[in-house]
């Protein structure tokens, strides 16, 4: 098995391109902008599972995120008027009350992840390197398989949501409900 | 700078935190709904992210929880990607009637309810 190669630098690039990406989601006015931004980030936190060893995630990531959702919300942008909603006032009335809140929260994030007990923080490395060729089988077999399948009544009832959510979606989508 | 140099688990964790906020911030300031429901696709990708850097951290450790078969986080986070799936079709089929009836898409304009 290789070592990972330059991690440091391959971290740092992919965390930066994520945050100025989810800064570009929340500050444009035009729609498209932000879903362009959204991709971006989306895609740079694909990279990021295939460091963590995640394979399977970051194809699921790719194809279903980046792929599927993403088509969807540019469909939706195209359905509804951008034009006028780009030409108004952008932020609410309530924004100072907004950014007091995520304050409080980064706050709490903050004193979480800097408590140290006997001189190391609550989340250590785990320093084993893990091959990535089985990820996929072991994930099946967590998912579907008859003996050790441990989330296989939850993938059922994922799939039946998925149902739910479709006939959801095309009756909120007809004509006159 | 040692500690900024060995990338561990801590560090995809406050990227997940700066990200997590970030949809906090655009959730609860932005007018714009397809923004809104965006921000909340930037929350949900920083708890996936969250849970596979768990699942890395729990593969180096030793234990009936640990081992490298450790691999509940990035299962949860594909349950979370499908939740995520549900929840942007829902979003945008509720959006799409919305807009037909108030032709709007801004959130304070929903009051409808409001007393």
């Amino acid at each position: 098995m290789n070592p990972p190669v330059a991690t440091p630098f391959f971290f740092y690039l992919l965390a930066t391109t994520m945050i100025v990406g989810g800064i570009l989601v929340i500050t444009r006015k035009n729609a498209v902008h932000s879903a362009l931004a959204l991709i971006t980030t989306l895609l740079a936190q694909a990279a990021l599972y295939l460091m963590l060893y995640a394979p399977f995630v970051a194809g699921v990531q790719i194809i279903l995120y980046a792929g599927g959702i993403m088509v969807l919300f540019l469909f939706v942008i195209m359905l509804i008027s951008i034009e006028r909603a780009a030409k108004e006032r952008q932020f609410n009335k309530q924004w100072l009350v907004g950014i007091a809140a995520a304050a409080a929260l980064g706050g709490l994030f903050i004193a979480i992840y800097t408590t140290t007990t006997k001189g190391k923080t609550l989340f250590p490395e785990g320093q084993v390197s893990y091959g990535e060729s089985q990820n996929t089988q072991a994930i099946a077999a967590l998912l579907f398989d008859r003996v050790h399948g441990t989330y296989m009544f939850a993938f059922e009832i994922a799939s039946l949501l998925l149902l739910v959510a479709i006939i959801g979606a095309v009756v909120m989508a007809k004509k006159r409900i | 700078m040692e500690a900024m140099l060995h990338i561990t688990t801590l560090h995809y964790l406050v990227l997940g935190a700066a990200l997590f906020l970030l949809g906090v911030i655009g959730v609860l300031t932005r007018r714009n709904v397809v923004i809104v429901l965006m921000s909340i696709e930037l929350i949900l990708n920083a708890v996936n992210l969250n849970l596979v850097a768990f699942s890395r951290y729990w593969q180096g450790m030793p234990g009936h929880l640990g081992g490298p078969g450790a691999l509940h986080g990035q299962v949860f986070a594909i349950f979370v990607i499908t939740d995520a799936a549900a929840e942007a079709a829902v979003g945008l089929g509720i959006l799409i009637a919305f807009f037909r009836n108030k032709e709007t898409v801004n959130v304070d304009e929903v009051n409808l309810l409001k007393w």
